[in-house]
């Protein structure tokens, strides 16, 4: 084997740096064994770089190794045994004992601790479950509610009467499904703004012929809706729908300045 | 005594064979690990530590896989990885922005610490540049030949021969 050249391909220096794998390691510990030439080579490739990484240290303090000693309890000097063991034995008991009650202490500390967490842990989560228990609920109260809705107006004999924006409310809007049948009407006002605070809507029936409201109430709670759907009862026979701004408590006639929709039910 | 002996004697648990290998290792384990926590006292901490792990896991270092040195060099990185990655290290704020060792002599006077300025000059002032950028990689930082061909954007094969050449150039100045 030409040792020359295994020295020359780097080999060696790699191997001082950890840099090889477990057969290239055993290959060359083999190697370094028969010949003292290459073990002479890394003897000098490592002092080389125990010098250049002990330059970058700002020289560790002295008395780090004492303290290694002392935590590994090495470098104890021997003790006159006799005399000494009665006393060694009970303070060994006595440290033994206080290490035991303080480790007692610690541990039912620790144990009580996680106890409460865990406690705690289970209230949130109890709090948390009975919080989505009450959407739940809610969510099917809606689903109901709008399936009510739904089937309401879907109805054979319900008339859908479109209520147009009126003058400078034209924008908005609303419709009215009717069912004669049963006297009601689901008013669907999501076309209107909110009511101005101290006013209210006020949906009113009407004759053409001649031209006679009959108020059908207000809707107090119509800012505090999301749907905008509203069920009214109804037995007039109305031949229009109209939706007027009122004080809150509501008008006896309509206030027609404050006619925001008005539709008439198509004759069929 | 041979260094071979000593290792035996320190895994049989010979102090005197400790205190020995730790003369010949402390300061370049604590400059490996302070290159990585440039922080003398955090470094300090460390390398106390590497020595007592040392210690207790003595057999398990097996000659047969490689230098004694090199297997405390693998402890003193990974500690020192460690360290810089643990809560109460990042939590204290390091800033660990100089990467080479070559960089420790323009950080040192900030630091106020012991840093030997003149000996690390010696090396830093001399190397070549791709030579303390090699070192750095396969010994301060024990990146594999592949990781370090390509930080240093080199083919694999050239790793060996430029650290061959590098580590000699080393060596002449360490005879110096």
């Amino acid at each position: 084997m030409d040792i020359q050249a295994y020295i020359d391909s780097g080999i060696l220096e790699l191997y001082v740096a950890g840099q090889l794998n477990e057969q290239e390691n055993e290959e060359v510990f083999q190697l370094l064994r028969k010949h003292p030439e290459l073990l002479q080579e890394v003897l000098e490739i490592e002092a080389a770089v125990v010098k250049l990484t002990a330059a970058v240290s700002p020289k560790p303090s002295a008395y780090i190794f004492e303290l290694i000693k002392k935590h590994l309890g090495l470098g104890t000097t021997e003790t006159k045994v006799v005399t000494m063991e009665q006393p060694t034995k009970t303070n060994w008991l006595s440290y033994l004992s206080l290490a035991a009650a303080l480790l007692l202490t610690v541990g039912l500390f620790w144990s009580i601790n996680k106890n409460n967490d865990l406690k705690n842990k289970i209230s949130d989560a109890e709090v948390e479950n009975s919080y989505l228990n009450i959407q739940v609920e809610n969510a099917k109260k809606e689903l109901v509610a709008t399936e009510n809705i739904l089937k309401a107006i879907r109805g054979k004999d319900v008339i859908a009467v479109p209520l147009g924006g009126q003058g400078e409310f034209a924008s908005t809007y609303a419709k009215v499904y009717w069912n004669k049948k049963e006297n009601q009407i689901y008013l669907d006002a999501q076309g209107l703004p909110d009511a101005p605070e101290g006013k209210v809507y006020q949906v009113w029936s009407l004759t053409l012929d001649p031209l006679t409201p009959t108020s059908l109430g207000t809707i107090d709670d119509f800012n505090a809706d999301d749907t905008k759907i509203f069920n009214i009862i109804n037995a007039n026979e109305s031949q229009a729908f109209g939706i007027t701004l009122e004080p809150e408590g509501g008008s006896n006639t309509p206030t027609m300045e404050q006619l925001y929709t008005l539709g008439v039910v198509s004759a069929s | 005594m041979q260094l071979e002996t000593l290792v035996v004697n320190f895994q049989k648990k010979d102090e005197k064979a400790f205190e020995e290998l730790y003369n010949m290792y402390s300061e370049s384990m604590h400059g490996v690990i302070y290159n990585i926590v440039r922080d003398a006292a955090i470094a300090e901490e460390v390398m106390q530590d590497i020595f007592i792990k040392a210690w207790h896991k003595s057999e398990s270092y097996d000659a047969s896989k490689g230098r004694f040195f090199t297997w405390m060099l693998n402890i003193a990185r990974n500690a020192a990885i460690d360290k810089v990655r643990s809560k109460d290290f990042k939590n204290a704020k390091k800033n660990l922005n100089s990467d080479f060792f070559v960089d420790i002599l323009e950080t040192s006077e900030s630091l106020d610490d012991k840093t030997d300025a003149i000996g690390i000059k010696k090396y830093v002032d001399i190397l070549q540049e791709k030579c303390k950028k090699i070192i750095e990689y396969l010994y301060f930082k024990g990146y594999t030949q592949k990781e370090t061909s390509e930080e240093l954007n080199i083919p694999l094969g050239t790793v060996k021969t430029r650290n061959r050449n590098c580590i000699n150039e080393l060596r002449r100045l360490v005879l110096d």
